[in-house]
């Protein structure tokens, strides 16, 4: 029994964390409010050149063969530095199923070139996070679980949509969505499996994103002074920010639990990556609102930094299922079926 | 990362699970009574018998140099398979890591092979009437025998089975002119020793749970000080960490909670309401990420790494978790749960748990003071 990531697991995490936090400043997220495409572009490039594109793809098909257990950490840094880029989408979710279907191979090869973005739209919903700024987009015709999975050219599947996150360049899948092309071929499992990994990379970047909140308000209420102190040495505003890092520190394990699953094909998979989500949804909730009271007025504008993170944590909260969607799985799983 | 267990540690789990299943009785009164408690320390004598009681101490102290993570397992089966709670705890989890870290090896030797065989039962006396939460304000002194030794006086209060303890640790002002953490000294004392007044009272649940220790001029020989005069705060902070953290609640008691909740559920099929289903599914999962964090935990300490402040952070968590599954189970019970059985036994002592071990007001103060940095008041 060893719960803890890797040395190199680390050493490729830190790498990530640095590169971000260099190329990935809140001024280039602020510059995706209002153009994400380019914004995007000159990322995912640097991205790219570091193999993240390929990350989750085999070696064989030309990717760096990276299990969950390694992307996952990679993926809370993404949220960290609120990447405003279909990262997730593309490098976790729809390269590995791309790599699956040799009739997918043109455009498997363009990804890891770092050509492709992608969206998704597996959760059912209409509304696509990035899919206005994507090439293609994966969608699902049927359930959560994925029934078969088609790859559709964004630009004709989506109209670009308004969201609170402007970074997030949401589109609204047209419907019915125009599916003329056979559905890419994957078994039952291979479906289910990229759904998992959605849920539980959302859910490391929803950590991720409540780290970076939580840091910034604990960095904040050091410095702001009130009645002659700083705020945070005010017993209320201390009890605010110990919750929200309880919150994290109990959602954070469940996390990497749940892609530990992942990679060894556990039994419990479905229910470990619905826990997952669950836990990362509220927390990343709670921290958020937790950030903004403690921040107090500061926090309500969009001149200052703070929204950037609080809006992507409510724009992605419920994507790959909202918490209690997720608790239901959980149930489920549990025996605790509804009549 | 490797979330499996070894062949030896599975073995080591199923040899504890067949153990358990042939010899945990059933039907202890409380513990917290005369009867209950004389009937606890019966099983606690049989455990130690069967080498179970201290699995994690060295052989020659009874135990049997388990891992933490066997610790961890056999926890998760004794809980599992229902077995009475442990009237030693206070020495075996609090007491002994404080022992085994400052002790001598004269007083490693007195003590911890009795404590192990549940002949010497330890009550930990820190709170007194003007010292809760802010045990710096301890006003129990000790003064230096002429004759040799020390004699303590002072009162301490709410005791945890004081009543029917025969030692007692805690602090002692040795330095009358000193203040808060200075001059303080950790004492074990003999309950039965002259001057020494005990007096049981009843905690929520009506039991006699509860006791008030007066000292009067007792007197204790110089070996009775655990590290040395005046370092009695840095002693006794060792055993306040492994109260809060893992050694006092490990996940197995939560985790086997949160199961007989769903057994519960699942008993009483059609009146689980969606409401109540979704509280179940929460308890269910924050047992399992209390779990997880402690294995993330145990690495760190297995790795040479020491919880710290964290275990501030375990503290919160499993307390208010302990709450919310008991509170569940009795809105699952409905209008039956007023009755004395033991979910609403088991949540009466969950409100306990947000106030001993230090409270979470003050647990709160250390997660945004030590963890995240925030200003001291
Ligand atoms: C079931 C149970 C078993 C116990 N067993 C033992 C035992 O075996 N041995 C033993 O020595 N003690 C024991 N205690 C006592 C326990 O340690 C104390 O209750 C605890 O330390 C709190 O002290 P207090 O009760 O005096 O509350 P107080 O310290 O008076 O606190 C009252 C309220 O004020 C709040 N408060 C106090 N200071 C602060 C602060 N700085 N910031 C914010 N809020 C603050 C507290 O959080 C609390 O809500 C037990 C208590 C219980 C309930």
């Amino acid at each position: 029994m060893r719960f803890a990531l890797s040395e190199d697991q680390r050493a490729l995490r830190d790498g990530v964390r640095e590169l971000l936090a260099g190329e990935c400043p809140p001024a280039l997220v602020r510059a995706a409010w209002t153009d994400p495409a380019a914004a995007a572009r000159s990322l995912w490039a640097k991205l790219t050149a570091l193999g993240i594109a390929g990350a989750a793809v085999p070696t064989a098909r030309g990717g760096l063969g990276l299990a969950a257990c390694d992307v996952v950490p990679l993926l809370e840094e993404a949220g960290r530095a609120a990447v405003p880029l279909p990262i997730l989408e593309t490098a976790f979710v729809a390269a590995p199923l791309l790599a699956q279907d040799a009739g997918a191979t043109p455009a498997l090869e363009r990804l890891l070139a770092g050509e492709l973005l992608v969206a998704c739209a597996l959760d059912g919903a209409t509304g696509v996070p990035y899919g206005a700024i994507a090439d293609l987009v994966l969608v699902s015709a049927g359930a959560a679980d994925g029934l078969a999975v088609h790859v559709l050219d964004a630009g004709s599947a989506c109209r670009p949509e308004r969201s609170i996150d402007h970074a997030r360049a949401v589109a609204r899948l047209l419907t019915p969505p125009s599916v003329d092309r056979r559905p890419l071929a994957l078994t039952h499992g291979e479906r289910v499996a990229a759904w998992h990994r959605g849920v539980v990379g959302c859910a490391a970047e929803l950590v991720g994103l409540g780290r970076t909140l939580l840091a910034r308000t604990a960095a904040y209420v050091k410095e702001r002074h009130q009645f002659g102190v700083p705020v945070g040495s005010f017993q209320a505003v201390k009890h605010h920010l110990a919750d929200g890092l309880l919150a994290l520190e109990f959602a954070a394990p469940a996390v990497l639990r749940a892609a530990w699953s992942i990679d060894r094909g556990c039994a419990s998979v479905g229910r470990d990556a619905a826990m997952a989500k669950a836990l990362a949804s509220e927390a990343a909730e709670r921290v958020a609102r937790i950030a903004l009271q403690c921040h107090g007025a500061i926090a309500y504008t969009t001149e200052y930094d703070l929204h950037l993170f609080a809006k992507r944590v409510w724009a992605s909260s419920r994507t790959w299922g909202s918490a209690e969607w997720q608790r239901g799985r959980v149930a489920v799983a549990l025996g605790l079926q509804l009549d | 990362m490797d979330l499996t267990y070894t062949e030896t540690e599975q073995a080591f789990r199923t040899q504890a699970r067949k153990w358990l299943q042939a010899n945990v009785p059933r039907g202890l009164r409380s513990g917290d009574t005369a009867e209950g408690f004389a009937q606890h320390v019966e099983w606690e004598k049989r455990l130690f018998d069967a080498r179970w009681a201290v699995v994690s101490w060295p052989e020659r102290y009874g135990g049997r140099d388990a891992s933490l993570w066997e610790w961890l397992i056999f926890e998760e089966e004794y809980y599992r398979a229902g077995a009475p709670p442990r009237v030693t705890q206070n020495g075996i989890f609090l007491l002994a890591p404080t022992v085994f870290e400052y002790g001598t090896p004269q007083q490693q030797d007195a003590i911890l092979p009795r404590m192990a065989a549940a002949e010497d039962l330890w009550c930990q006396g820190w709170s007194e009437p003007g010292a809760g939460s802010d045990l710096a304000a301890t006003a129990s002194r000790a003064v230096r025998d002429p004759a040799g030794g020390w004699r303590l006086t002072g009162q301490k209060t709410w005791t945890t089975r004081g009543a029917f303890c025969t030692h007692l640790f805690g602090l002692f002002r040795t330095d009358p002119a000193s203040e808060r953490h200075r001059g303080l000294t950790y004492f074990l004392v003999a309950l039965d020793a002259d001057g020494v007044t005990v007096r049981g009272f009843e905690r929520l649940d009506g039991d006699e749970g509860f006791a008030e220790v007066f000292l009067e001029d007792v007197h204790v020989a110089d070996d009775a000080i655990l590290g040395g005069v005046g370092e009695g705060w840095r002693v006794a902070m060792s055993t306040t960490g492994s109260e809060r953290g893992l050694t006092l609640r490990s996940p197995g008691r939560f985790m086997s909670a949160a199961e007989r909740l769903i057994e519960l559920a699942q008993a009483r099929g059609s009146d689980v309401t969606p409401l109540l289903r979704d509280r179940i599914v929460q308890a269910w999962i924050d047992a399992e990420a209390y779990q997880l964090f402690t294995l993330g935990q145990v690495t760190k300490i297995a790795d040479g790494g020491s919880p710290g402040a964290e275990s501030s952070l375990n503290k919160v968590f499993w307390s208010e978790l302990d709450i919310r599954l008991h509170a569940t189970a009795l809105d699952l019970l409905g209008a039956g749960a007023e009755l004395d059985g033991p979910w609403m036994r088991g949540f009466l002592f969950a409100l306990a748990g947000p106030i001993y071990a230090g409270t979470n007001e003050i647990q709160r103060n250390i997660i945004a003071e030590r963890l995240l940095g925030l200003p001291r008041t």
